[in-house]
Formats: C-alpha cells, sequence, structure tokens
C-alpha cells in the first residue's frame, strides 16, 4: 500500500504540438548562422545512424528470442558499425551537439523511414547470415542513394559539400558489405523449412 | 505528484523503451508499432510516469511490458473499460488502450461501440493483422471471407467487420488508419490521436508473417489517402464506407464532445452528507 | 536393409523415457511425432507430451516421450535420455525433464555444452554430431538423425522408423531419401554408445490401438453422444477440440459457429438446445467464468448442454500452456444462486471419448448443463492407447411427442424429469425462462412455485441412477487414493508400484464430481482408515468438496501441489510409503 496520501490531481494539462519535421526531403535551415544549417544536416546524418543501431539492435534481440544465434551476432556486429560510424561524425565535427539539436524526438528526415535502417517485414526467424547482409546492403544503398540526391537538392555549397561526403561513405559501407557477401555462403533452398507447426504461447 | 521537475532530461523514443525484449516473431509489424508508440510519445515530450498503455490478450497486447510506462495487461477483449476507469479516475494521465483485432473486435465489441459512445480521452491503438496469432490461425472479424482455416474451412463467408465505419458511426471524435510498414507516418498519427481530444481510433494495419505471410504485400497495397482529414462526419462516413481498406491517414478529426473530465475538487464535505438522514 | 546389431540391454525393461530438444525451428515436435508413430506400428505403446517458450515460431521446445510395452498414462518419475540438438534455452525445461546419474545426455559437440542445470545430475554424456551429419547427406535434416538415435536407443528397428518416415514423406522424393538416410546415420550413431536401458526383446501387442488426443478423444465423444451443433471461441488448450470437430460436424450434417466471444458461445449452444440439437462448446479456465451467469440460465430453463473445460494454469490468464486441477470450485459452485448441475472429468486420454459422450448422455437425459473437467495434459497430450470401448446408453432427452392443452413445461413429475417440448410441435409452445416460473413456464414470485421448482431441478439429479461409470475402484487396502482427472493414471502406477513393495493401496478416481454421492464414496472406503486426497492445485479444491459432500473415513492427508508440472507416481509412492509406517 502506498503511504503517501493520494493527491489531487490537476486536470489535464494539454499537451505540446507534436514537432513535425518538415513535410518535404530538404533539412529545414534552423538558424541563419553559416554553420547552422551543417549542423543541422550533420546532427540529422548522426541521427539516422543512430537509428540504424537501435534498429538492428532490435533485430538481434528478435533474432535472440528466436534462437538464431548467427544471425543475431551478425546483426550486433551491423549495429556495433552504425555506432562507429555515428561516433565518426561526431569525431569529425567537434562543435557538433547532436543531441541538442534532435532533442525532443525529431526524425532525422521526413520519408518513409530512416534511410539506412532494415525493413523489418523483411525477417525470419530462420534466416540464414546471407539474408541479414542483403538487408543491411539494401540500407547502405538506400542511404547512398539519399545523400546523393541531397548533394544534388542542397541550397548552399557547404551542405553540399557534407552530403557529397556523407554519399562517400555511403559508398565505402556498400563495398565493405558486398565484399562480406561474397564470402558468406550462399543459403541452401530449404533454409526456411520449419517441420514442426507453431506453438501457442496463451 | 512528484512536484521536482523531471522535464530537464530530455525524452526520447529509448526513453519509452523497457528492457523486456519482445516475443514477436521476426518480421511482425509489431515492433513497428512499438518503435512508432515511443516515439510519438517522444514527440509529444510525456513522461513515462504519466502513460498508461492497457491492453488485453494476444500477440498484440504484450505490448504494456515492451514500453518502460505503466502497463495493464488485462483479460481477453476488455482493455477499453480498463482504461476507460482509469482515465475517468486519472484524468491528468495519458491513457493508450491497445491489443489486436480478435481481442478489440471480436470479445471486446461490445466494449468498443460503447467507449467510441463514451467519448472519454483516450487513444486506442489496434493492430489489425486479419488472423488470431496467439492461438494460432482462427479468423478474426477483419479476416477475408474466403481464409481457409482449420475452424472455419473454406472461409467463414462472412462479411468483414469494418471498425473505421463502426467507430465513426459509434460516435468516436478522431478515426485513422495506419500502417506499420511507415513508422514515421504512423508515429505522426498516434501523437495526433493523443493530442485529440475525446475517443481517438487508431487503426494499424501490422501484418502476421507467421500466419499471414501473404500480408507482405500489403506494402505495395497501402497509398496515402487521396483526401485530407474532415471533421464531417457525414463526409467521412461516405470515404470510409467506400475505401479499399488501404488508405492511410487520419480520417476524421471532429468536434464531438468528450466525456466531461471530472471535477476533482468536491463541493461539500463527507461529513456534511449526514444531513439527508437526520430528522 | 539389414537390422543393425542391438546394443546390449537390461533384460526385462518395459519402458523408457526419452526428452527430445532444439529450437530455431529444429523440428523437434515432428521428430517426436514420428518417433511415437514408430512405437505405435512396432506394437507397442507411448505419450508425447509438447512443451515450448513462448514463442510462436522458433522458439525453444521439447518433445517428452514415454515409449513402453505397455499402455502407459502418464509421464514417468525420470528421463532415461535426453537427447539435444542444441542447447538454446533450454534450461528453461529443468524441471519438467528430471534427470540423474542413470541418465543419458547427447549433444551435439559442435553446439555447446548442456546448461549446467542438467548436468549437475551426473548423467552419462554422448556427442553425435548431428549437424555435421546432416549437411553430409544433402536435403537431410538433424532432426531426422536425432529421431534415428532415439529410436534406436529406445530398442526400436529401423524398419518401424522407416516406415513412418515414409508414410509421413510420402510424394516428397528426394526428401524422403534423405531422411531415410538420416535415420539411418542416427541408428549408426547409436552403436557407438553404451546404453543399458531402453526396451528389451520384442513384443508386439495385437490389440487395437488408436493414437490420439484427449481434445481429439473428448470431440469424437461429443459426436458418439449426439451433439450436432458446436460453437465456441479460440481459447489455449481447448482450441482443437474446435479445430477437429468442425470438419467432422459438416460431415455428419451439423454444424459449428465460432463465436465472437464465450458469452455468445454459451447462449448460442443454449439457444441450439432449445431447438433441440444437443450442442456443445469447448473452453478453459477465463471461458468458463465467462459463462457462468448463462449456464445459470441452461440450469433455471432447463436445456441440456455440454460445456467442455480444458484446464490450465489459474487464477485469471495465469499459465496458458500448462494443465492445472484448478477449475473444480468453479465448476461446481460457480453459478449464483441455487444451481444444481451435474460435473464429470474423464480420468485418462481415453477416457476422454467415454466420459465426453456419457456428458452429453447425462445432460440430455436429465435436461441440465454438465460440464466436463478435462485439462491441458490430457487434451494436448497425444497418446498411443487401447480402442476404447464402445459404450451405449439408453434413454436420451424426453422429448413431448405430441401437444395438448394444459400443458406444463416444467410439470412437477416424481422424477423431476418433465418431457421438453421442441419447437415445431404443435399445442404445446412455451417460453422458456432464466426468471422463476409455474408448471406452465410462467414467471412467477411466488415460494410455492420457487420451492417447488427448486424442489424439482434437485430431484431429477439427486434421484438418478448414474450407474458404474460415476467412479474407477481399483484394488483392495487399509489405504486409500481418493482422485480424479489426469492423477488418476499416475495414481495407477504409484500403487502398482506400491503393491510390488507389499503395501496395498485401494484407488477411487471419481468422474462424477457433482452431484457428490456420498453414500457410494463411502460404500467405495469401506474398511479404509487412511485416505490420500490427491490433485493438482494450490488450495485443495477437491478435499475441501469431499469434505462438505462427505464423511471420509479414518485420517485424511491432501497430496497437491499446483501445475504447470505434473503429480509425479513418486511423489505418491513417498507420501504413502511414509505414512504407512507412521
Amino acid at each position: 500500500m502506498k503511504a503517501r496520501k493520494t493527491q489531487r490531481p490537476s486536470v489535464r494539462r494539454k499537451l505540446p504540438a507534436a514537432r513535425s519535421p518538415g513535410d518535404n526531403a530538404r533539412p529545414a535551415p534552423q538558424s541563419t548562422a553559416k554553420g547552422g544549417e551543417e549542423s543541422e544536416f550533420l546532427a540529422r546524418a548522426w541521427a539516422m545512424e543512430v537509428e540504424a543501431v537501435e534498429r538492428y539492435s532490435i533485430l538481434a534481440d528478435a533474432m535472440e528470442e528466436h534462437n538464431n544465434p548467427e544471425v543475431t551476432e551478425l546483426f550486433r556486429k551491423l549495429a556495433r558499425i552504425e555506432q562507429l560510424h555515428a561516433d565518426g561524425i561526431v569525431e569529425h565535427n567537434q562543435s557538433l551537439r547532436p543531441q541538442e539539436t534532435m532533442a525532443a524526438g525529431k526524425l532525422p528526415w521526413d520519408q518513409s523511414e530512416g534511410q539506412e535502417t532494415a525493413d523489418p517485414g523483411d525477417l525470419h526467424y530462420r534466416m540464414q547470415p546471407y539474408h541479414a547482409l542483403q538487408m543491411a546492403l539494401a540500407g547502405e544503398q538506400r542511404a547512398e542513394q539519399f545523400f546523393m540526391k541531397m548533394a544534388r537538392t542542397a541550397r548552399s555549397a557547404s551542405v553540399r559539400k557534407i552530403a557529397l561526403e556523407m554519399a562517400a561513405e555511403e559508398t565505402e559501407h556498400v563495398r565493405l558489405i558486398e565484399d562480406w557477401i561474397s564470402r558468406t555462403p550462399r543459403p541452401a533452398e530449404d533454409w526456411a523449412y520449419d517441420p514442426d507447426p507453431p506453438a501457442s504461447g496463451e | 505528484m512528484n512536484t521536482a521537475s523531471p522535464a530537464a532530461v530530455p525524452v526520447t523514443p529509448q526513453t519509452f523503451k523497457s528492457d523486456t525484449k519482445p516475443i514477436w516473431c521476426p518480421g511482425c509489424g509489431d515492433y513497428s508499432v512499438l518503435s512508432s508508440l515511443t516515439k510519438a510519445f517522444a514527440m509529444l515530450e510525456l513522461r513515462p510516469e504519466n502513460v498508461v498503455v492497457v491492453s488485453g490478450i494476444g500477440c498484440s497486447s504484450r505490448i504494456p511490458a515492451y514500453t518502460s510506462c505503466y502497463g495493464f495487461h488485462g483479460v481477453h477483449g476488455r482493455a477499453l473499460p480498463a482504461a476507460t476507469g482509469l482515465k475517468v479516475a486519472r484524468p491528468d494521465l495519458t491513457v493508450i488502450a491497445a491489443g489486436g483485432d480478435g481481442d478489440g473486435y471480436s470479445i471486446g465489441g461490445n466494449h468498443f461501440l460503447h467507449a467510441c459512445r463514451r467519448n472519454v480521452d483516450l487513444t486506442y491503438i489496434v493492430m489489425d493483422n486479419h488472423v488470431y496469432g496467439m492461438t494460432k490461425g482462427q479468423p478474426s472479424p477483419t479476416t477475408e471471407p474466403d481464409w481457409d482455416s482449420k475452424l472455419s474451412p473454406g472461409g467463414t463467408g462472412l462479411r468483414t467487420f469494418h471498425p473505421l465505419v463502426i467507430a465513426l458511426a459509434a460516435g468516436a471524435n478522431f478515426v485513422a488508419r495506419a500502417f506499420s510498414g511507415d513508422p514515421n507516418g504512423t508515429a505522426r498519427i498516434i501523437a495526433d490521436a493523443i493530442r485529440n481530444p475525446g475517443f481517438s481510433f487508431v487503426e494499424v494495419l501490422s501484418p502476421c508473417v507467421t500466419l499471414r505471410p501473404e500480408q507482405r504485400e500489403w506494402k505495395t497495397q497501402v497509398h496515402a489517402a487521396p483526401v485530407g482529414t474532415t471533421d464531417d462526419p457525414a463526409r467521412a462516413a461516405r470515404r470510409i464506407m467506400t475505401d479499399d481498406g488501404f488508405n492511410i491517414g487520419v480520417l476524421y478529426a471532429g468536434n464531438r464532445r468528450p466525456y466531461p473530465a471530472v471535477v476533482q475538487k468536491g463541493t461539500r464535505r463527507v461529513e456534511d452528507l449526514e444531513t439527508e438522514f437526520v430528522l | 536393409m539389414s537390422p543393425s546389431p542391438e546394443p546390449a540391454r537390461t533384460p526385462g525393461l518395459t519402458d523408457i523415457s526419452i526428452a527430445l530438444t532444439g529450437s530455431g525451428g529444429a523440428g523437434v515436435m515432428t521428430a517426436g511425432n514420428l518417433l511415437l508413430e514408430a512405437a505405435a506400428r512396432a506394437g507397442w505403446y507411448g505419450l508425447m507430451v509438447r512443451s515450448s517458450g513462448p514463442q510462436i515460431r522458433g522458439g525453444e521446445a521439447a518433445a517428452l516421450l514415454r515409449i513402453a510395452t505397455h499402455a502407459v498414462e502418464c509421464l514417468s518419475d525420470r528421463f532415461d535420455v535426453l537427447i539435444g540438438v542444441d542447447w538454446q534455452n533450454v534450461h528453461r525445461f529443468s524441471q519438467e525433464i528430471p534427470i540423474d546419474a542413470g541418465s543419458l545426455i547427447v549433444g551435439d559437440p559442435d553446439q555447446g555444452e548442456p546448461p549446467e542445470v542438467f548436468l549437475k545430475s551426473g548423467a552419462q554424456r554422448a556427442h553425435v554430431p548431428f549437424k555435421k551429419t546432416a549437411k553430409a547427406i544433402a536435403g537431410s535434416w538433424p532432426n531426422m538423425i536425432m529421431l534415428g538415435l532415439a529410436a534406436s536407443l529406445a530398442g526400436l528397428s529401423a524398419e518401424a522408423v522407416e516406415e513412418v518416415v515414409r508414410k509421413a514423406n510420402k510424394g516428397r522424393g528426394e526428401a524422403l531419401a534423405a531422411n531415410v538416410a538420416a535415420v539411418q546415420a542416427g541408428f549408426a550413431a547409436a552403436q557407438g554408445i553404451s546404453f543399458a536401458g531402453g526396451v528389451a526383446g520384442v513384443h508386439r501387442t495385437d490389440r487395437p490401438r488408436w493414437l490420439i488426443t484427449g481434445n481429439q478423444a473428448a470431440g469424437y465423444g461429443a459426436l458418439r453422444g449426439g451433439v450436432r451443433f458446436v460453437a465456441g471461441y479460440p481459447i489455449t488448450p481447448a482450441t482443437e477440440v474446435l479445430e477437429w470437430m468442425a470438419p467432422m460436424l459438416t460431415k455428419l450434417g451439423g454444424a459449428l459457429v465460432q463465436a465472437e466471444d464465450e458469452l455468445a458461445s454459451i447462449n448460442m449452444i443454449i439457444g441450439a438446445s432449445f431447438g433441440g440439437v444437443p450442442a456443445l462448446t469447448a473452453t478453459a479456465g477465463p471461458g468458463l467464468s465467462l459463462m457462468t451467469e448463462s449456464i445459470g440460465l441452461a440450469v433455471a430453463a432447463e436445456v441440456p448442454v455440454v460445456v467442455l473445460d480444458v484446464m490450465r494454469g489459474g487464477p485469471s490468464t495465469g499459465i496458458p500452456a500448462k494443465g492445472e486441477q484448478s477449475d473444480l470450485n468453479i465448476a461446481l459452485n460457480g453459478l449464483h444462486g441455487d444451481a444444481p448441475h451435474v460435473v464429470v472429468a474423464p480420468n485418462s486420454i481415453a477416457d476422454c471419448l467415454g466420459t465426453t459422450q456419457w456428458a452429453v448422455h447425462l445432460a440430455e437425459e436429465l435436461q441440465v448443463p454438465t460440464i466436463v473437467l478435462s485439462d491441458q495434459f490430457l487434451g494436448q497430450t497425444r497418446a498411443v492407447v487401447d480402442r476404447p470401448a464402445d459404450l451405449h446408453f439408453m434413454g436420451g432427452r424426453s422429448v413431448l411427442e405430441a401437444g395438448f392443452q394444459g400443458y406444463g413445461r416444467y410439470a412437477l413429475t416424481e422424477s423431476g424429469i418433465s418431457p421438453m417440448a421442441i419447437p415445431g410441435t404443435p399445442n404445446a409452445a412455451y417460453t422458456a425462462d432464466g426468471l422463476e416460473h409455474n408448471e406452465r413456464g410462467v414467471p412467477s414470485s411466488q415460494s410455492t412455485d420457487h420451492s417447488a421448482q427448486l424442489d424439482k431441478r434437485e430431484r431429477k439429479l439427486l434421484g438418478y441412477e448414474y450407474g458404474n461409470h460415476w467412479a474407477e475402484i481399483e484394488g483392495e487396502g487399509e489405504m486409500a487414493i481418493v482422485t480424479f482427472g489426469s492423477c488418476t493414471g499416475t495414481a495407477r502406477e504409484a500403487l502398482s508400484r506400491l503393491s510390488s513393495q507389499g503395501i496395498a493401496v485401494r484407488l477411487v478416481s471419481l468422474r462424477l464430481l457433482a452431484p457428490a454421492q456420498p453414500q457410494r464414496l463411502a460404500a467405495a472406503l469401506a474398511g479404509v482408515k487412511r485416505v490420500l486426497v490427491v490433485e493438482q492445485n494450490h488450495s485443495g479444491q477437491f478435499l475441501h468438496h469431499l469434505r462438505a459432500e462427505s464423511d471420509l473415513p479414518g485420517e485424511v492427508r491432501s497430496l497437491r501441489h499446483p501445475g504447470p508440472l505434473p503429480i509425479r507416481a513418486a511423489e505418491i509412492c513417498r507420501e504413502i510409503t511414509e505414512w504407512s509406517r507412521a
């Protein structure tokens, strides 16, 4: 039993308007200072990597709960790699404070999903490392395309420069994953086969 | 209520996630819905201790334990009455009711009607996968009439339940459809739903890759609703009754009077009531 | 192919308990089912219990088997063999798979060590590279190697196993050849393991047998009893009853409706029965709780229905996938008002057929709701059983042949059973009512009518001749075990062991739980000085019921614990042995 006296709750307070991070794909400049646009862009790129870290971690957890250790480990590895990318953005831009810039749950960019993050609908509890790498490859390719588009549509030279750098990074990631895939065995045709019927938890 | 302001620490979606790992099948749409829910909470700058997620029974109803908010995992089909009681007694809390299509539209059907009619300020999120998942594959009210199953061989032959029409007709003040494959879009719809006064209903198409693998195709079938939100129930009714089941967006956001919040400050003392009986 | 050389076995052993485990889609249940089928084909008996994690697919899974040359009705106290394709999260099954120094653990050397909780048993260890071996046989699966290995350890012939594998893989060409090869590889691997267990010698029974689960048996029993309308709502562990009955009813000209919930289910079957069609629903504890108001309606309006409750861990949502005997209270006393009704409980998997059939008969004869208390162990365990004897119950619903002026649906007859008019019969229309009523069915709040109708509804149950099916009474002795349901098989096994130790114990297993039969129980316990009441629940619901309704002789003790683990024969033996020395 709670010891404290029941407080009279105040009347329901009005919720703040949800922040909508813009309805188009261009990063909205948040400040008139020259550094503002670039910081904004870098912060969003950072947030994209962080979202990828979170998503790969969730995928790893899901595969772990479903007893698929090989793919669990692979997703954890991918999460660590994305964390390195995120850290890299901060290291190369010392004045960046991405958490503050991205406060209040702002979304990285207003698209169907953070570009790098994998579509959870592509998962299967019996998926093989090859499949997981294909997912990761698709994510990196999407990110590469995205930054190239950002570069094309950038309104300032400094932002274009950063976008091109990001795109080049993603191109390198694409290459790395392609190389990884080439060293990964192809799954057998019946990789998804599970002779047992579904179980009922409740 | 704790008066020390915790508002100094900014919330992120991660703030609203617990350490408990979901047991949903890999590929389940509910992972994205969880993500959208936590994003919505962060966008609204809520605090986990002021949010309660109330659910029934089923795969989707497992969601409260996966958030760091207060949770109530009740009995099958009765999330809405529990959520109603909570919100009326504690109007200061943000109350979310959640569950699946079996829990919400079948055994929960009666409560669904009356929760919409009562129009208490809460948000109801149904993760609809057109099947009973936890009990391994029986038809639900939103299952297609020709879907073959052991319990209904050859299909039920019944028209599917149309929850958005029912919600609108019964009196809900906000009716929306979302898709788990668009987590950011769904996050925005949920945030709008929470902000909207009265009963906000969000039906989220959330595929079951295990029992309905064909639902992976939903991502090619969903599309943004071709018209903007309306506050005219008649217009909304026409749209919803004629839509293809894949229109995504807020289809109705009305001006229906929400259930009046309880006035917490009483005007008399308990002792004074004795005068009712004194001779 | 020539049979593999028989490994050395301990002579005289007639049963073996094997646990198969694996995860992530390893196909453990499939292997277990094939092993059981192979045993059946070899002329043996057995049963298989499935256990799994909370995931719908890909979870950790255990197939718990007992294979024997004689009929078995429960799992053994311990397992002889534990075989793991992998060990992921298998520790969660440790309490369900008790092993000791005499057991054998077989694992894949490339899949790590078994959990400590199993290792500390001191069991013998063996290794079989399931994954590597399966990879070497193109198109084969590790679980088939596990199957071959398990079958060999059990004492089954390769032929018996190959026969069932061929049947399961009919039309699958390459898969068939690969799986047969994998089974053979499993047999070969067993040669390298020194294991003295398994069934010795060759023994076949010629008795006709079935391979069936309790849920299927209950569904079939209902159909044999005459049920032709079912309404139900999915709930673990009863959904299979409904899913099995759905196509069968169509074949018999009946119907099954998937209801929107349990409130609808019970009212639908009351409606169908009012219309003259014997009706049943199947549910579990939470569903039974929902149905109680309307079961009371069926009592008051004297409409026969059967409610099958496949009991699971409670209270509330509880432990859905595990059995428990904790719905007795609500089955007996869950109706508001004075609402006497019938409650029966099958005592084995095979008995689910006969007792459900009996329940339909009783409901129809007595025009009363009958609750059948099965449980998850009975319902979902697959077993090789002797073909149940055909039961023929005489009688049935007393139906008014022709209407007449002054017909009273609820006439105060001597037996308490009054003929029921079925809609369509002229000159006999009446309104069935949950309101208290007079003999004509007209609502009444008069004390004379209420008393008369309460007496009638009680009289019809108390005056009925229930016959020998009310209980199983076996053995002699001054000590007795009184139990019901799935504990019966365990008690039988304990008694057999105690008897060989010279301790004589009587067994009384009740099938009829309500109305209570105090006189018959007293007769069954004549001469008994010590009664052990055995049940699988926490609070002693059966003990309290017996105490409330009967005078139990001499000293009474309670052996009970709740689910998810079953009561084991060793627990009963220990208690009786200790008590016999006191």
